[in-house]
């Protein structure tokens, strides 16, 4: 907003941006100086330039693109960054160095800051419910009931990080002086493609299980909804959560998914949201073993088919490598 | 930049003022030898007057110049032949308190054949190791055609006696290396002994035999550009095959500008004598876009005759592991994994 008039009193800020705001709506006034007394100035829209989240930063695509995005009912909502295959090659550097130090967290820090995520996400519920309502075109009942849902399963997987060994790991009965157990362990760096009709609650159900075992997460993000990622992106900025552990990319997983299926330094594909690609993805996943979780039934229904009970340990068994420990015991 | 030159009178002249009588080598008669470059008879004030004479470097335009070919685009086939030329001048270097005759021969093997499935990779400029392990590095190394390179003379302080530092010389060489990384005087440089510098250099020159010299400047120690000017006419003048810009042990090392100006010095040796001097730049050069980066420096400072491992060299250990991911990703399309290559 170029105004070409430099306010006279050049000490004050607040009289610089009063005479912008003017200028803005009605530049007349503004050369004449008169006009415009007494009345409020009005506000100028703050427009929101949605980012991707890369390493705990939030940038703009190294490719400088973005598209517009539309709600339900075809309106401009705002424009995000379209992610590059090196926006998808630098997140996956930045999980990969983010792997080291939080799978070395203790599962109760991890329980910790998970829990910190849903607190911050319940100051935030109006917001959300806004952007669902405005992304998905759901009722604001409905809306508010799938926010409610997402903070609840932050708070689940939570209480996950600490418990899951035991349920997943133990003690193995052998035939032989051997104390033998198992203990789940993060496999790395996981990339997931979140799922397409359930940017929120959809999010959530896969991102959360991921990092509360101690990987690290590159999450492509719904395409036909990409902004609730981004708003959730902030909320897991201001969470304490270290940054890397989750990079979220907007754009084209058409684009983006062929590379990060066949890099080598991601570790396991969760393809719930990729839809009609995901054969294909999973076949350049094979070329360097990586640990694929198939689309489930519902992958590509909306924020409801989110919404049922105890998801239990479905969703972090795929990510969890078992190491099992022979050690000899005196006899 | 004017640079020392002798006219057919046989008066030397630096930049564009005769040197006094005083200076002036008497016994120099007609012909003008070919690498007369500076005052043959090298007692201080000559040197002095020699290396305070050189232009100053114009810091700023240094930095720009440097940071504006910092952003050349090299892609698809160039690129892949930068990573090429880059692997077969890297100086695979390990040069740790910790190392040991298993980790030499390891790396000697990884120089010989930098990524076993594929077997197209150029080899490797040359291997770095400390003198004692000259010997180790030499026997892995038997027939591959690789050469070894020792530093010594006390390196990396450089703080011992001459005898101390010509030993480490004689004793590497006698080992087997086909190359020598000295470290000069810093401590004597930055005092203005610049006689003590240069004498050491000829002292190990010789030490050498038929070994080739480089001569590291520490230049992370060197403080301004005109020392890392100053001393790169230093090291040529007293018979540096190469100079090198640091240890690897001192930050700042090898950074662009740093590396500009010494490659403008041996532009200019090359302008005066028509003798090529070599350029290594060691420390912090860690990934394949640093290296290239690097090359264009070579090929915009000095030119193209320098884009070759007999006059440019990169003194590096995790170099090696980026240039050939790199060079898998432009040649199968897929991001490659550090997991799938050797450590160190």
């Amino acid at each position: 907003m170029a105004d070409g008039h430099k306010p006279k009193n050049k000490g004050s800020g607040a009289a610089k941006t009063a005479k912008t705001a003017k200028t803005a709506k009605d530049p007349e006034s503004a050369v004449t100086g008169k006009a415009g007394q007494g009345r409020p100035a009005p506000r100028l829209t703050v427009r929101k330039t949605y980012k991707l989240y890369l390493g705990g930063a939030f940038p703009r695509s190294e490719s400088g693109r973005c598209s517009p995005v539309t709600s339900s009912d075809g309106a401009h909502l705002a424009n995000v960054s379209l992610a590059s295959r090196k926006d998808a090659r630098d997140a996956v550097a930045a999980a990969r160095k983010a792997f080291g130090g939080w799978s070395a967290r203790t599962a109760y820090n991890r329980g910790q800051i998970l829990y910190r995520i849903a607190e911050v996400l319940e100051g935030r519920r109006e917001q959300f419910a806004a952007a669902l309502t405005d992304a998905l075109g759901l009722s604001r009942a409905d809306a508010a009931a799938t926010v409610g849902a997402a903070v609840d399963r932050w708070v689940y997987y939570a209480g996950w990080t600490d418990k899951f060994t035991q349920v997943l790991g133990g003690a193995n009965p052998v035939a032989g002086p051997f104390h033998n157990q198992s203990t789940p362990e993060p496999v790395g760096v996981v990339a997931v493609f979140a799922p397409q009709g359930a940017p929120l609650l959809g999010l959530t159900s896969v991102l959360a299980p991921v990092i509360a075992t101690g990987n690290t997460a590159v999450v492509v993000s719904s395409e036909r909804a990409p902004l609730p990622s981004i708003d959730l992106a902030e909320v897991l900025a201001t969470s304490d959560l270290p940054g890397g552990v989750v990079n979220v990319l907007t754009g084209r997983s058409a684009e983006i998914g062929p590379h990060l299926a066949a890099h080598a330094d991601v570790d396991a594909l969760d393809l719930t949201g990729a839809g009609e690609a995901a054969v294909e993805l999973e076949e350049a996943a094979a070329t360097t073993l990586t640990r694929v979780l198939r689309p489930g039934p519902g992958s590509d229904g909306g924020e409801e088919a989110w919404r049922g009970t105890d998801p239990g340990t479905s969703r972090m068994r795929p990510f969890l490598e078992t190491k099992t420990v022979w050690h000899p015991v005196g006899v | 930049m004017p640079v020392p030159t002798a006219t057919p009178s046989g008066v030397i002249v630096i930049a564009g003022r005769p040197v006094s009588a005083a200076h002036r080598p008497t016994e120099l008669k007609v012909p003008v030898p070919h690498t007369a470059t500076a005052p043959e008879a090298a007692s201080n004030r000559a040197l002095r007057a020699f290396l305070h004479g050189l232009p100053g470097v114009d810091e700023v335009g240094a930095r720009a110049r440097a940071q504006d070919l910092a952003t050349r685009s090299v892609k698809t086939t160039a690129k892949a032949q930068a990573i090429d030329l880059a692997l077969s001048m890297v100086d695979l270097t390990t040069l740790e308190g910790a190392d040991t005759p298993g980790k030499v021969r390891a790396l000697c093997a990884k120089a010989a054949l930098p990524d076993p499935a594929d077997r197209s990779v150029p080899r490797v400029g040359a291997v770095c190791v400390y003198s004692d392990l000259v010997a180790t590095a030499v026997e892995a190394l038997r027939g591959t055609g690789i050469g070894v390179a020792s530093v010594a003379t006390a390196f990396p302080a450089g703080r011992a006696p001459l005898e101390a530092k010509l030993a480490d010389t004689r004793r590497a060489v006698a080992d087997g290396a086909a190359e020598i990384d000295m470290v000069i005087d810093r401590g004597a440089f930055l005092a203005g002994d610049y006689k003590k510098v240069h004498d050491e250099i000829t002292a190990v020159r010789e030490a050498c035999g038929g070994a080739h010299l480089k001569v590291i400047l520490e230049t992370g120690e060197l403080a301004t550009y005109d020392n890392v000017r100053r001393a790169s006419h230093l090291a040529i003048l007293a018979g540096a095959d190469f100079i090198k810009t640091s240890t690897g042990k001192v930050s700042p090392a090898a950074t662009p500008p740093v590396v500009l100006v010494m490659l403008q010095a041996v532009r200019d040796h090359h302008a005066a004598t028509g003798a090529r001097v070599g350029v290594k730049p060691a420390g912090g050069i860690r990934t394949t876009k640093d290296a290239i980066r690097q090359l264009v420096l070579v090929n915009e400072v000095a030119g193209p005759a320098w884009l070759t491992p007999d006059l440019f060299r990169i003194g590096a250990s995790s170099l090696l592991n980026d240039l050939l991911m790199q060079r898998t990703r432009l040649t199968t399309g897929t991001y490659p994994g550090p997991d799938y290559y050797t450590l160190d």
